[in-house]
């Protein structure tokens, strides 16, 4: 019993489980197809004439894909907790900051080239300094206007795409540069952006644990009124979460890019926002504020990224999964909601009486 | 029964986890009568009313009704009013969006032959409403386009178009300026005249006395008594409501001295807060501890906040030990050294979600900044020190605040401020709803921080122990700081002062 | 005396974004007019063609008014469109009849919406999550259905093939073409739908207990409570109208398009919204009626018939300028929710 306790109040209950069923699920498909049941599990090495000797193996295939949703769910944990409502543009925004990078790259109007108009590190730094700035607009808009945060971000989540296309004068433009490619592709045997995705995990980790910044969030997405007696500038906070959120969509958009090397600004992080919001709520973290577990958001990102690989596997293609994952989503916020609590007690509670009685 | 009466409530009991609410409580309602319903903060008003109005379910105790055999058992507000009890809150509730007749109307519309709405019908109708209480408005326009005393009185209108028998005014009066009082108050003697019961709530003891006929007090939830206007005059009121039984205290007196020569901590002239707190001037001196004494919604509190920069100033300057600043949020005046334990510890105090560590050490971490993180280390360091200094029962440092009690959660924020080692603490109400060896301990630790040459701002409803930690008082009335006692510091004294005007 | 009142009544902040709001569709079709009058944008028939394409736009945004006077809102509109057309399409090519399949996606309309309001105003879940994953949703299950482009064709079904290519003409308002041929005015039948929606809502908005409540709820949830409203089920209500209004959009739209994809009516959520906040709907709720959004339609609807009759300017223009509009029409929101609250 106090074992149960235990595990019940356990943080990452949520995810690990969610990512468990996931395996299970995956093993009993390759079982019923007749493949080895644990193929799930295979690490190998391959020979590619492209890439060369790289890892191989379906887990290796979700951590690589996962990397961008991975990403989005750190900014998008930070914005929940600190103004308990989620940003809808991170997507878009990923879609906007590959289009300014790649029309930095490959120069305006052009549609495809081999030859980089201007140096990598000005591309990637104005993919950055995109995502820094509707970082900063969803962040006004929210902390010093005081406009509800998904009505806010609905500005950008429905003009990004179609600014990046504008900057892309209407066309997908290719960016076939080994060095810029690089970024999507493997550093010897790994993908790059499983290494990107690590970096920017320690990064934050490293941001979290020396400065002060994980509990003044936390703290002013639990109570704002509170925090700012105790000395914390509530709107400031909320500011720099969004900001924090843009310039980790613009990190996820480079990966996205680089993987397709091009700018499709229909395409790139497409349903992302949803996955990412996903990811924190999967990550055991309450889309309310407040309380956030950074470790859950991406061990939830992971989940979602093994639930699509596992959609696709099964048979589901990329535009039918959303059917599954709004499914999820919604239970997961029922699961959540106050009144469906209340009714489940009430509901125990009732049957413990007549148990009694009985 | 005794004649006349529509509402008695007998032997009313509720308890709230952990506190008893109500004591066998009971309440009498005469028809046609102004009846004032009065106690302290906590003193069982508002859960008594919720009781007679459904929204508490109270244990024990009978209520009834005239005109209904049994007793009366309400479950909701609309029980409430399906028996003839409706409520005006201290916040109007109506819809801002909606004309006035909207407002009286919505829910039970007079409907056409083909099913919408008589617009027409129910306009002609309002119209007549307001002009039998007299009230002049054009009931078509949007309610948010008349002042708050209008709403209020549309609030009424309705409650009364309903067939009341007792209307429950709850604090209705502290948004209005005297003009609108007055107003409705006229309202209030017109309503009495058609012999409608009225319970009146309020913490304004001046309106008590100008349109009340009886008066009944609670104190910590037991009934003291009943009287009419004439039997208790202001002092023994505010003595009934405070309670003059001195609690037994461990005996705490701070030694008296003359502070005058003392260097000046906090001197504040004429600052002021549109709508809560008209300009005032305070001096405190260093190693002083001065109490405000007041009745709730006298401004105490307001006049702390304004100095804290909670609500920032608009007029005045304020100099804190000797030099002047400019205050317009909380950090500007931690950084000059001052720090506050505001009075609503769910809402300002403390984060509950987050540890008693976390807790203890939030404003010095917000002092250093975000860059400059304590280390986990330090952060141990300092609660383990107040937790132990101020004896704070915890499991564990790690512990959620909100899993503590009252108390203790009174002392995590305390601790909060000692932590950034404050030479001026603003408490505002830090003994409100704690045990009384927990009271007796803030009040040695107020006396020993003054020893050390700390000064405090400190406010209570209990004039008991401000008389024994202060050397000198403030007194607020209205919103306005009408006076201050430095010598001569006795009850009675103060609970003059309190109440104003002639007794 | 009494005129006197009533003239100061119809200068509220709220009459005023109304005002703003017509006026900017005036000056945007005007300039329309002088900037394109030789390619015709001068002529009567332009007008009705941006009412004919918006046809589906106007039911929707007359739904998302209804969402957002309770403080709610809808963005699963625009997915819900696509599952309809793509309904619509697929079920004619199978043999259904027009009529049978007009009234499969009405229910489906209904039945999602019930789970929506169920979600949003009895275990209140906040309207935006329930709204995405509605989103999500109906686009996944638009692709479930089918994931190719499926046209509908007088083949496929003549009876619906009748109703699109219908023209109710208008007896005024004709002009000589260039081949010296007099052009009658006409509009679609979906145009006509969309009026005797829009004047439906305007008349529940105002005259039944069902309307008022929306406002009343909109304007204080709790107080509406108070009064004795039943809050959980107008929510409910509004949530059902809105999905049901989208579905019988989806009808117009899909008279208009006559094919079903995946990427039907993408951003079309947007549209709507900035529709009825360019109309003078609040976000917060409770002040907003559907004239104004009717208006916020026709503004959209200008831009991009501005920008196509351009011919030159990039496709995403349309986009970014709703965006942008909605964007200046939420800060006027907030700059006045600002002053109204200092007032007090």
């Amino acid at each position: 019993m106090k074992i149960w306790n235990k595990i019940k109040s356990w943080p990452l209950l949520l995810p690990v489980v969610a990512l468990i069923l996931v395996m299970a699920v995956n093993i009993i498909h390759d079982a019923a197809v007749g493949d080895n049941p644990l193929s799930f599990f295979m690490i190998s090495l391959r020979d590619t004439t492209t890439n060369g000797t790289i890892l191989f193996g379906r887990i290796i295939d979700i951590i690589n894909r996962g990397s961008e949703v991975a990403i989005l769910a750190i900014g998008m944990t930070l914005v929940v907790s600190a103004s308990a409502g989620t940003d809808i543009s991170v997507g878009s925004v990923m879609s906007l900051c590959a289009s300014f990078m790649c029309m930095n790259l490959a120069g305006y109007g052009v549609s495809s080239t081999t030859t980089l108009a201007k140096p990598l590190i000005v591309g990637l730094l104005a993919a950055v300094l995109m995502g820094a700035l509707c970082g900063a607009f969803n962040g006004t808009l929210v902390s010093h206007l005081s406009i509800q945060p998904m009505v806010a971000t609905l500005i950008l989540y429905s003009a990004a795409r179609a600014i990046g296309l504008l900057l892309c004068n209407d066309l997908i433009v290719y960016v076939r540069n080994p060095s810029f490619a690089f970024i999507g592709a493997f550093t010897g045997p790994i993908p790059t952006p499983i290494l990107i995705t690590v970096v920017c995990i320690i990064l934050i980790s490293v941001v979290l644990k020396k400065t002060a910044l994980g509990m003044y969030i936390q703290s002013v997405g639990i109570n704002a009124k509170a925090s700012r007696i105790a000395g914390l500038n509530s709107r400031r906070l909320r500011f720099l979460a969004y900001l924090l959120c843009g310039v980790f969509a613009s990190l996820a958009g480079i990966v996205a890019s680089s993987r397709i090397t091009s700018a499709d600004s229909n395409n790139i992080g497409l349903y992302l926002e949803m996955d990412a919001i996903l990811s924190v709520a999967l990550g055991g973290n309450s889309l309310g504020g407040g309380k956030f577990n950074l470790a859950g958001s991406i061990i939830g990102a992971y989940t979602i990224q093994a639930i699509t690989t596992t959609l696709y596997a099964l048979g589901v293609s990329s535009i039918q999964a959303p059917v599954y994952k709004a499914i999820i989503v919604i239970i997961i916020v029922v699961i959540e909601a106050p009144p469906f609590k209340a009714f489940i007690r009430k509901h125990s509670a009732a049957r413990a009486t007549k148990g009694v009685k009985a | 029964m005794e004649e006349n009466v529509v509402l008695t409530a007998r032997g009313i009991s509720m308890t709230f986890p952990g506190v008893k609410a109500l004591d066998n409580v009971d309440f009498t309602l005469r028809k046609g009568e102004i009846h004032a319903l009065m106690g302290e903060n906590g003193a069982g008003k508002s859960t008594l009313i919720k009781c007679l109005t459904g929204i508490n379910d109270f244990e024990a105790g009978e209520i009834h009704i005239e005109g209904i055999d049994g007793p009366v058992r309400n479950h909701s507000t609309k029980d409430a009013q399906n028996v003839g009890i409706s409520t005006v809150y201290q916040e109007v509730n109506l819809c801002p969006n909606l004309s006035v007749a909207e407002n009286l109307f919505i829910g039970r519309e007079p409907l056409t032959k083909i099913r919408t709405i008589d617009r027409k019908s129910y306009n002609k109708r309002s119209a007549k409403i307001m002009e039998d209480l007299g009230i002049s408005v054009d009931v078509t326009q949007n309610l948010e386009n008349y002042s708050l005393a209008i709403q209020q009185m549309v609030a009424i209108a309705r409650a009364v178009d309903m067939d009341c028998k007792v209307l429950i005014l709850d604090e209705p009066t502290s948004s209005l300026d005297d003009e609108e009082v007055e107003k409705l108050f006229t309202l209030m003697r017109k309503l009495k005249e058609k012999g409608v019961g009225i319970i009146f709530v309020t913490h304004f003891l001046e309106q008590v006395y100008k349109v009340c006929d009886r008066i009944t007090v609670l104190r910590n939830g037991t009934y003291v008594g009943e009287y009419t206007v004439e039997e208790l005059p202001r002092v023994k009121l505010v003595a009934a409501m405070l309670g003059k039984d001195l609690d037994d205290l461990a005996e705490i007196k701070k030694e008296q001295k003359d502070y005058t020569n003392e260097p000046m901590e906090i001197s504040a002239k004429g600052l002021s807060h549109a709508g809560t707190i008209k300009p005032f001037d305070l001096d405190i001196h260093k190693g002083e501890v001065v109490g405000i004494g007041g009745l709730l919604g006298s401004g105490r509190s307001e006049l702390a906040r304004c100095i804290y920069g909670a609500d920032k100033a608009q007029t005045g300057t304020l100099e804190i030990s000797g030099e002047p600043v400019k205050i317009n949020q909380p950090i500007d005046a931690m950084n000059k050294g001052v720090g506050m334990l505001p009075d609503d510890r769910k809402a300002e105090g403390i984060i509950a979600d987050l540890s008693v560590r976390e807790n203890i050490i939030l404003a010095l971490q917000a002092k250093r900044g975000m860059f400059r993180q304590l280390t986990r280390a330090q952060q141990e360091e300092i609660a383990d020190k107040y937790i132990d200094l101020i004896k704070i029962k915890t499991p564990s440092k790690d512990t959620l605040v909100k899993q503590l009690s009252g108390g203790n959660q009174q002392k995590v924020i305390l601790a909060r401020w000692l932590a950034t080692n404050a030479d001026f603490l603003i408490l505002d109400e830090p003994t409100r709803g704690i045990d009384v060896g927990t009271k007796s301990e803030i009040q040695k630790l107020i006396v020993k921080l003054a020893g050390e040459g700390k000064s405090v701002l400190f406010i209570s409803s209990e004039i008991e122990e401000m008389l024994r930690t202060c050397n000198r008082m403030v007194i607020m009335r209205d919103g306005q700081k009408v006076g201050e006692i430095d010598e001569d510091l006795s009850q009675e004294g103060v609970m003059k002062a309190i109440a104003g005007g002639e007794s | 005396m009494k005129e006197k009142m009533k003239a100061k009544k119809s200068f509220n902040s709220n009459t005023i974004l109304l005002l703003i709001t017509i006026v900017l569709f005036m000056v945007l079709y005007a300039g329309g007019c002088i900037a394109y009058g030789s390619k015709g944008f001068t002529h009567f028939q332009t007008f009705l063609n941006i009412l004919i394409t918006n046809a589906g736009l106007i039911c929707v945004a007359c739904g998302m008014t209804c969402v957002m006077l309770t403080g709610g809102i809808d963005i699963s509109v625009g997915a819900l469109i696509a599952m309809d057309c793509m309904m619509l399409a697929v079920g004619m090519s199978k043999g259904i009849g027009a009529v049978p399949m007009v009234a499969i996606v009405l229910l489906v309309g209904v039945v999602f919406g019930f789970v929506q309001g169920f979600l949003v105003g009895y275990l209140e879940i906040q309207p935006f999550i329930v709204s995405m994953a509605g989103m999500f949703f109906c686009r996944g299950m638009t692709a479930v259905i089918c994931t190719d482009q499926v046209s509908i064709t007088e083949k496929i079904n003549a009876t619906f093939y009748k109703w699109a290519n219908t023209k109710v003409t208008i007896p005024f308002g004709g002009y000589v073409n260039n081949k010296g041929k007099y052009m009658v005015p006409y509009v679609r039948p979906g145009v006509i739908v969309a009026l005797i929606v829009l004047i439906l809502i305007f008349i529940m908005l105002r005259y039944t207990k069902f309307g008022r409540s929306l406002y009343a709820v909109g304007g204080s949830a709790q107080s509406a409570a108070m009064m004795g409203l039943n809050v959980k089920r107008i929510k409910m209500g509004a949530y059902m109208l809105s999905s049901i209004l989208c579905s019988v959009g989806g009808v117009c739209y899909c008279l208009n398009t006559m094919a079903g994809s995946v990427t039907r009516a993408l951003g079309l959520e947007m549209d709507a919204i900035s529709s009825a906040v360019i109309g003078g709907t609040l976000l917060t709720g409770g002040v907003g009626n559907v004239i104004g959004s009717f208006f916020g339609v026709l503004i959209n609807g200008t831009i991009s018939s501005i920008v196509k009759t351009n011919g030159k300017l990039a496709s995403s223009w349309p986009n970014i300028l709703t965006a942008a509009l909605l964007f200046i029409f939420i800060v006027i929101q907030s700059v006045f929710g600002a002053l109204r609250a200092r007032k007090k």
